[in-house]
């Protein structure tokens, strides 16, 4: 494949081969656009709109649009960056994320993003929802009060663990949540495993190991070392057991 | 029948495809009122799906019930028109009758009572849906009986007849609503353009080889298409000649076929114009999809009619079953070799967001109605994969009218960029709702003089998510290149409070948001709070900015259409009609987000306190 | 509003500085000594009027008010719309404050159920009844934070803020910026 196909992010030549996202051949370049629900394991999800970026002066995601010779792409512009912490604003009011009580803090995405877009408040008037904690597995915790409907663990249970352990169902502010595969829909009610790829995808504090917390002291967590916009080609690290 | 026999059979006659997933829990659901948890566990193994997933389609579709509901479950329309014939105190009215409160089913299971959007009855309100049958025109009398039936459990089958009568309201017939359609006529007008060897060929060969070029009798089709410029007539205004010709130039994969959409979602509240059409003109449109099938090399097709509509299903049957008698639908259509087609009608179940063509898609492959990623577009990879052609009914029975005269003839009416004619339906504040067919290029005057409308403070052309024109705009002109619309026209006379209108559609869209993206499914929510929280009078200058704020972060980061627009009515009013907001600010400064006094009243019950240190004032302290 | 426009320099006057806890901890005033002796630096450039530090129990006019802690009570309210009243900036400190932390962690509860299970129901206080005394604050049915009541100028996350970070807030404000925090200061836990 020739190499010689560029496009430019923030005035910068980024070099990419036909078929590949923005968000693709920006990851690959060690570029930082900011997202959530995107992984490159995984087909794009296009749900979180943190990567909205503005190519040839029009918005779109970063993650679902094809990266075009000679596209004039804006990143992280003051415009955009807004609209992100916008974005971030209104998962934090629509969940319950009390980061001092979470397992996940310091190697949370969500909350590394709003670091790197300097998000000082929610801003907004909380929702403070009441959603359901399954404590019925095993070796595994969900809190739902931390979902971002991100979508990754869906993905992973179908296309690698093969197992169609989690759905997205429902509509809306109050409908919209993820399913789980069994009639009483208890996670201990169905085949999954601390093993599953989708055990350790959540970029947040929704799926978490058992008898795991707090392992790795303040400061010395993923993003106390370094913000997520230096991290772009570190290998995701994933919850395993 | 036990109610596992009567899953079964249902599952069967759906050949256990989880593809008409949607149509399954329906009509499993018209017989055992709800889809309890173990029905849901039945038709997982029935399909073979995972339950996850048919219990996240399941809670996806308003009109699904996955807990318990009343015996009669009544839904008042609560759009904008309703809500000004009355349908807030009359739905009130039923709920004390019935000792309910809205949306709790009774005690002893027998009814619930509560709101839904806009039914498409809006010129013969206040409507709403008993058991997901439409009825029309309520009023006081009408209520007192109907709560009389509920409570002797006399069954909705026996009612009176009248309460479903549905009216057309023609008002000003064009070449659409006025014309003697014979069934065939098109089609035939279509296979005489060009040589009957041509046609066969051509038909044959591009449905059993996928070869779109070269081919006489569908080009030819396509031609007049082309001649016609008609251009979609749910509101994006596409080229459909440029549609369908993507469509049948897409690569055909082994096995798949092209598939013909026709769009009977028609969900933007105001909007009733397809419902009139399915009525009685739903040759005109069957024959348009059959058109277009012609054209494009489909074999399948499909109304995707919206449930509100349910009472029209087998009207619609019976339309199809005529026609496939008459060698106009199934095998070799008109006796052209290579030419089949045939219909099929899926239900919607409540879901606004069904009527964007990729989210319409998926509802039909049994999934929560979720728009796509886009590209790729339905028209290379649709439904299940295969190059689908969606369009609205009115460009169907537009596209009946292309074949049946040729596309110059449809061109000649109109203007120059929006051929042919648009139905309108009027609603609102005027002597005579209904529907207006117009050729392109009518004022809004002009409507508004025809259908008896006086004093007119504003029109909100093509529903929430389309365009408010205040009064000094009616010279404005029905057009793409003016006011693009889908059709809805509801009037608004001076008496109206145009805050309330635009609060009313704020809840809609919350209400109707998918869900599936962030700026859509918290934004929509956001805006309908702040809404409130000025209509109760708490708001502040601080809250307007924040709804211009709301508008500029949805309008460019939504995944669909519902997001980017959700924000227009507010947009529009706060820019026209920004007095019926500031009038009933509190302050010039800020306001608390809530009811400071009403928050302590809960501790107040409590502890039985009145005394001055149990209550907060609402305004900032002295 | 409360003082006629100063033209003379910043720095020739000190500014006057109120800080409280309201539902919170007093954690982010701990965190906040721990800037140690940069304290007396500080104290160079500023006065304390209300505080837990001062003892002083109204607020006078001031150029900034820092918060701690969300409102869970009618108090909570009060003493917020004083500081917001006196206050030319204010500050929302601490994760309570700016999304109401750990109190708001009861707000999936009804107060009603609250108050029972604590004063009827619970084994110890089951006896007492609730308290109705005329002199305690009523909660309120949730917990919100500020940005909720008051308008606030700036917020400074952390459970608590990091000592840094205060004396970042500080000496920007001190200094005429707009408050930044860089990495490592700026964190939710």
């Amino acid at each position: 494949m020739t190499t010689d196909l560029t496009f430019q992010l923030d005035g910068e030549d980024i070099a990419f081969t036909p078929g590949q996202t923005i968000m693709q051949a920006a990851k690959a370049a060690g570029v930082y656009i900011p997202h959530l629900c995107w992984h490159p394991d995984f087909p794009a999800h296009g749900s979180c709109k943190l990567c909205t970026v503005k190519a040839n002066g029009r918005f779109g995601s970063g993650c679902t649009m094809e990266a075009q010779a000679g596209m004039v792409v804006e990143n992280r512009t003051a415009e955009l960056d807004d609209k992100r912490r916008t974005l971030l604003q209104m998962f934090f009011v629509e969940g319950n994320h009390f980061c001092p009580s979470c397992e996940k803090s310091g190697d949370c995405t969500l909350q590394a993003t709003a670091y790197e877009l300097k998000m000082m408040s929610p801003h907004f008037d909380m929702f403070y929802p009441d959603r359901p904690v399954d404590a019925s597995h095993p070796d595994v915790l969900l809190d739902f009060n931390r979902c971002i409907m991100c979508s990754l663990c869906v993905t992973a249970s179908r296309d690698v663990d093969k197992k169609n352990v989690f759905a997205m169902g429902g509509r809306g502010i109050l409908g919209r949540r993820i399913h789980i595969n069994s009639e009483s829909g208890k996670l201990a009610d169905t085949d999954f495993a601390l093993t599953d790829r989708a055990a350790g995808i959540c970029p947040v504090g929704v799926i978490l190991p058992k008898r795991k917390g707090f392992a790795v002291p303040i400061g010395e967590r993923r993003y106390d070392k370094a913000p997520i916009n230096e991290q772009v080609k570190e290998p995701l690290k994933e919850a395993t057991p | 029948m036990t109610e596992t026999d009567t899953i079964d059979a249902v599952l069967d006659r759906h050949r256990r495809d989880g593809t008409r997933l949607v149509q399954i829990l329906r009509e499993i659901q018209e017989q055992l009122n709800w889809l309890s948890p173990a029905t849901l566990t039945r038709v997982a193994e029935g399909i073979g799906w995972p339950r996850a997933m048919v219990s996240g389609t399941a809670s996806f579709y308003s009109f699904f019930h996955t807990r318990p509901r009343g015996k009669y479950c009544v839904l008042w329309s609560d759009n904008i028109t309703d809500r000004m014939l009355g349908n807030a105190e009359l739905m009130d009215a039923m709920c004390k009758k019935l000792w309910l409160e809205p949306g709790r089913v009774s005690e002893d299971g027998l009814v619930s009572v509560n709101t839904t959007s806009c039914t498409g009855m809006c010129d013969q309100g206040p409507a709403l849906l008993v058991n997901y049958r439409a009825v029309t025109g309520m009023t006081t009398a009408r209520l007192g009986e109907m709560v009389g039936l509920i409570r002797e459990q006399k069954p909705v089958a026996e009612w009176p007849a009248e309460w479903f009568k549905v009216e057309d309201n023609v008002r000003r017939a064009g070449i659409l609503l006025g014309g003697d359609f014979v069934p065939g006529s098109a089609l035939k007008a279509a296979l005489s353009r060009a040589t009957a060897y041509a046609t066969e060929a051509s038909n044959f060969r591009s449905v059993k080889e996928s070869l779109p070029a070269g081919m006489a009798g569908p080009l030819t089709m396509l031609d007049e298409m082309g001649k016609s410029r008609l251009r979609g007539r749910g509101g994006a205004g596409f080229s459909t000649r440029m549609k369908w010709e993507a469509c049948r130039n897409a690569p055909l994969k082994a096995g798949h076929t092209r598939i013909v959409v026709c769009n009977a979602d028609e969900g933007e509240p105001g909007t009733f114009k397809d419902r009139v059409l399915l009525t009685s003109h739903a040759d005109l449109v069957a024959e348009g999809m059959t058109v277009a099938a012609y054209a494009i090399g489909a074999t399948r097709g499909f109304i995707y009619l919206r449930g509100e509509y349910r009472y029209l299903l087998e009207p619609l049957e019976h339309a199809l079953a005529r026609r496939r008698e008459a060698g106009l639908l199934g095998r070799s259509i008109l006796g052209t070799q290579g030419f089949d087609f045939d219909i099929e009608i899926h239900l919607g179940a409540g879901a606004y967001v069904c009527g964007e063509e990729s989210a319409l898609i998926e509802s039909l492959e049994g999934k929560p109605g979720r728009p796509r990623i886009r590209p790729p577009f339905p028209v290379t990879n649709g439904y299940l994969d295969q190059p689908t052609v969606v369009n609205n009914v009115e460009t169907f029975a537009s596209a009946a009218l292309v074949a049946l005269h040729g596309g110059e003839w449809f061109a000649a009416h109109g203007t120059e960029k929006s051929s042919g004619s648009k139905i309108l339906s009027v609603s609102g504040d005027c002597e005579r709702p209904g529907l207006y067919e117009y050729p392109f290029g009518v004022t809004v005057r002009q409507v508004l003089e025809d259908c008896g409308a006086t004093d007119t403070q504003a029109v909100q052309i093509s529903g929430p998510s389309g365009i408010c024109v205040a009064a000094e705009e009616f010279g404005r002109r029905i057009a793409f290149e003016d006011l693009a619309t889908a059709g809805a026209f509801m009037v608004f006379d001076e008496s109206r409070d145009m805050f309330g209108v635009a609060r009313n559609f704020a809840h809609f869209f919350a209400h109707e948001s998918c869900g599936f993206c962030t700026p859509c499914r918290v934004g929509t929510t956001l805006v309908r709070n702040l809404m409130d929280k000025i209509a109760r009078g708490h708001g502040s200058p601080y809250d307007i900015n924040e709804l211009f704020k709301l508008h500029r972060v949805m309008q460019g980061a939504s995944h669909c259409g519902l997001g980017n627009s959700a924000c227009n009515p507010v947009f529009d009013t706060l820019n026209k009609f920004r007095p019926a907001y500031e009038r009933r600010l509190k302050s010039l400064d800020y306001e608390p987000a809530f009811d400071l006094d009403a928050a302590l009243s809960q501790a107040r019950q409590m502890t039985g306190r009145d005394d001055a240190a149990a209550h907060l004032t609402n305004e900032a302290e002295a | 509003m409360n003082a006629p426009m100063n033209t003379a320099p910043v720095a020739a006057k000190k500014l006057k500085v109120a800080t409280t806890s309201l539902a919170g901890c007093f954690g982010c005033h701990m965190s906040f000594l721990d800037i140690d002796e940069r304290i007396l630096k500080l104290l160079e450039l500023v006065e304390f009027d209300r505080s837990p530090l001062t003892d002083i129990k109204h607020c006078g006019p001031c150029d900034l008010g820092l918060i701690e802690g969300g409102l869970c009570n009618a108090e909570n309210v009060h003493v917020l719309r004083e500081f917001r009243k006196n206050c030319k900036i204010l500050v929302a400190v601490g994760a309570c404050a700016i999304n109401g932390g750990l109190p708001a962690q009861r707000n999936h509860l009804d107060l009603r159920d609250v108050l029972e299970e604590v004063y009827q129901t619970e084994y110890l206080l089951g006896r007492a009844g609730i308290p109705n005394d005329p002199e305690l604050p009523l909660p309120l049915d949730k917990v919100h934070p500020i940005h909720e009541v008051v308008k606030v100028d700036y917020f400074l996350p952390g459970c608590p803020p990091p000592a840094d970070a205060f004396w970042k807030l500080l000496t920007d404000l001190l200094a005429g910026r707009t408050p930044t925090l860089g990495h490592g200061l700026l964190h939710y836990d």
